[in-house]
């Protein structure tokens, strides 16, 4: 008897101890500090905005609940002037909306599938811990909704994506967009903030050929996009949509890329990044001219604006940027000023 | 020693409880399924079904050998329409809209009906029903003396395009699905409009996603990247890393769409269509 009780007793201790390992060895390290953060005040709802923008900075505001909804859709949109793709998106957006955290937060996040979607979607956020970032819990049909909830416990900037089969056609048709979990005091203040996120898209038909088009899997497949693109379509930031600041502003982009294929080379013709936070990360790198932004990854780049004019942003693979659609302008206004540059004949 | 004894009774208590409950939900849910799929009042539909000869057949998940033979079988020639679906819910009252449980079909079965017995306003009566649930489908073919067709049948009749048996090969076969399957509110459309397969079955592809019997015997995990035994599975199942066939995307997209669903599930885009086995 004492026997079988004894090892019953090992047994539950064993278990026990089984249980209590990962969250020991993990609660060492900093980061995960954040996992005894308490969340306070009252449950924040974001806003739907559409890129470039993002929500307001967090600054020192303390952790707390924020619901998160997001509507996968499939509808057709404008890929290039006169040029049509069946895009699936998060919010009718590509890249689909901002979503804006702190550490220590508590996100409940609403995937819902549009009704009159075809595909199955679901959401893959880099910024969870937690199996698939949230794919698991979130395969949703047609018409219905996933709810999942999670902590976030390292700052970044983070993407998010559709993991349902086949991945790389989710990717490929436009479901990316970026999260920002901010680390506690928040991010430095700035006077601007713009969101743009890189992408490819794989149509039969060239560069540029009119009407509807159908995505090409051999390219993909091949890594041979029709277009590289800035916010979803060529030249989206270009003209009456280009970014724009005041000479003596400080400018910060969130800078993502969904990929599926190719790293991004970003670049600002005429401006030095003042500061980049690599890989979206915690390093801060100073005075860089083009940071590597891999596909499922992202970077934070700020700069001071000093000079008055149109500054281009460019994958610097340049016939993306010139050929493909991956560019984007940032029209500065104000002052000239002489010393800093000056064209003298 | 007699407080190890209380200890010992009171986890074992705790354990045959939890046991218990968990056996005591099952058992319901399966008296309760079979009770209402049992009493159904007869229908006939007239649509014909057509004789597909076996095989074997290579499953698009699983290792490269395994080979799943398939015997002969009858499949009906086109989804069930609304029309057929009416007839049978006018016969068989307890699955008219506002009588099913929810358990059975959720919130939005039969969604788009005008009322109980009659069909959506702009809906062709030939075009395919939708917005029922497994539940339902499997009531259907019931009553109809049939019963759904396995997903090993159902993928079987799916290799073939309109020529040959077994397409899977052909370069254009799952672009050209893909297609067909990116097309918005196709299921409004009638049956047995696009042209049959090799079989002479009708829209497996161009209408409707269709319910199987064993729909999620055979899964992708939610998650569909991870290369994990899905306990659910017969095979290991992850659509990234385990399928024979990695750029049959037409497929992937089946068995996603599958892995999405429960049985009470109604989906706007969802039907089915029923079979039979052959009488020796």
């Amino acid at each position: 008897m004492k026997r079988i009780i004894t090892s019953f007793v090992l047994a539950i201790l064993t278990l026990q101890a089984c249980k209590q390992n990962p969250t020991e060895s993990s609660s060492n390290t900093t980061e995960n500090a954040n996992m005894d953060i308490k969340v306070s005040g009252e449950t924040e709802t974001q806003n739907k905005l559409d890129p470039p923008k993002v929500p307001a900075q967090i600054l020192d505001r303390a952790a707390k609940k924020v619901v998160v909804n997001l509507i996968a859709t499939e509808e057709e949109g404008e890929l290039a002037d006169g040029v049509t793709y069946k895009f699936w998106t998060f919010n009718s957006t590509v890249p689909g909306t901002f979503i804006r955290i702190r550490v220590g937060d508590e996100v409940e996040l609403h995937l819902k599938n549009a009704s009159n979607s075809v595909m199955p979607h679901n959401i893959d956020l880099h910024a969870v811990n937690g199996p698939g970032g949230g794919a698991e819990a979130t395969n949703v049909a047609p018409g219905k909704e996933a709810i999942f909830n999670f902590k976030a416990l390292n700052p970044g900037l983070f993407v998010y994506h559709c993991a349902a089969a086949p991945v790389p056609l989710h990717i490929a048709n436009g479901m990316y967009g970026l999260i920002l979990v901010e680390p506690e005091g928040g991010l430095p203040k700035v006077d601007r903030e713009y969101y743009i996120m890189q992408g490819e898209f794989y149509t039969k038909g060239k560069t540029d050929e009119k009407g509807l088009q159908e995505f090409d899997q051999d390219k993909g497949l091949d890594e041979r996009p029709t277009y590289v693109v800035f916010n979803g379509k060529k030249n989206k930031l270009m003209g009456a949509d280009a970014l724009e600041a005041k000479v003596g502003e400080t400018v910060r982009m969130f800078v993502g890329n969904g990929g599926p294929n190719l790293v991004s080379s970003f670049h600002v013709i005429g401006e030095i990044f003042d500061r980049v936070y690599v890989e979206g990360g915690t390093t801060i790198n100073k005075n860089i001219q083009t940071t590597v932004i891999p596909a499922g990854g992202a970077a934070m780049v700020e700069f001071k604006v000093e000079e008055p004019g149109n500054y281009l942003l460019v994958d610097h693979s340049i016939f993306r940027a010139f050929n493909k659609g991956a560019i984007g302008t940032l029209k500065v206004t104000g002052e000239k000023n002489e010393k800093i540059y000056h064209k003298v004949q | 020693m007699s407080n190890y004894f209380k200890i010992f009774l009171i986890f074992g208590g705790f354990f045959f409880l939890l046991n218990s409950c968990d056996k005591s939900i099952a058992l319901d849910s399966k008296k309760d399924s079979s009770a209402s799929i049992r009493k159904e009042v007869a229908i006939n539909p007239d649509g014909k079904m057509l004789t597909i000869k076996g095989g074997d057949y290579q499953p698009f998940y699983g290792e490269d050998s395994t080979s799943v033979p398939v015997s002969d079988f009858l499949l009906d020639e086109k989804p069930v329409t609304n029309k057929e679906y009416l007839d049978f819910v006018m016969k068989n009252p307890k699955w008219k809209r506002s009588n099913v449980k929810e358990v059975f079909a959720d919130e939005t079965y039969l969604k788009d009906w005008e009322n109980d017995e009659t069909l959506p306003k702009d809906a062709d009566p030939e075009a395919a029903v939708t917005f029922v649930s497994w539940f339902a489908a499997k009531a259907y073919a019931k009553s109809a003396g049939k019963r759904l067709p396995t997903l090993d049948e159902w993928e079987y009749v799916a290799m073939s395009d309109e020529t040959s048996q077994n397409a899977r090969n052909k370069p254009t076969y799952s672009a050209h699905l893909i297609n067909l399957y990116n097309e918005k509110d196709r299921e409004k459309n009638p049956v047995k409009i696009s042209k049959p397969n090799y079989w002479g079955v009708y829209n497996m592809f161009d209408l409707v996603w269709e319910w199987t019997d064993d729909y999620n015997s055979i899964m992708t995990t939610s998650d569909s990247r991870t290369a994990e035994f899905d306990d659910k599975g017969l095979f290991c199942a992850s659509a990234a890393t385990s399928t024979t066939d990695v750029l049959n995307y037409a497929s992937f997209m089946r068995y996603a769409f599958r892995s999405s669903l429960k049985a009470n599930y109604t989906v706007g885009n969802l039907g089915f269509r029923c079979a039979k086995d052959l009488q020796k």
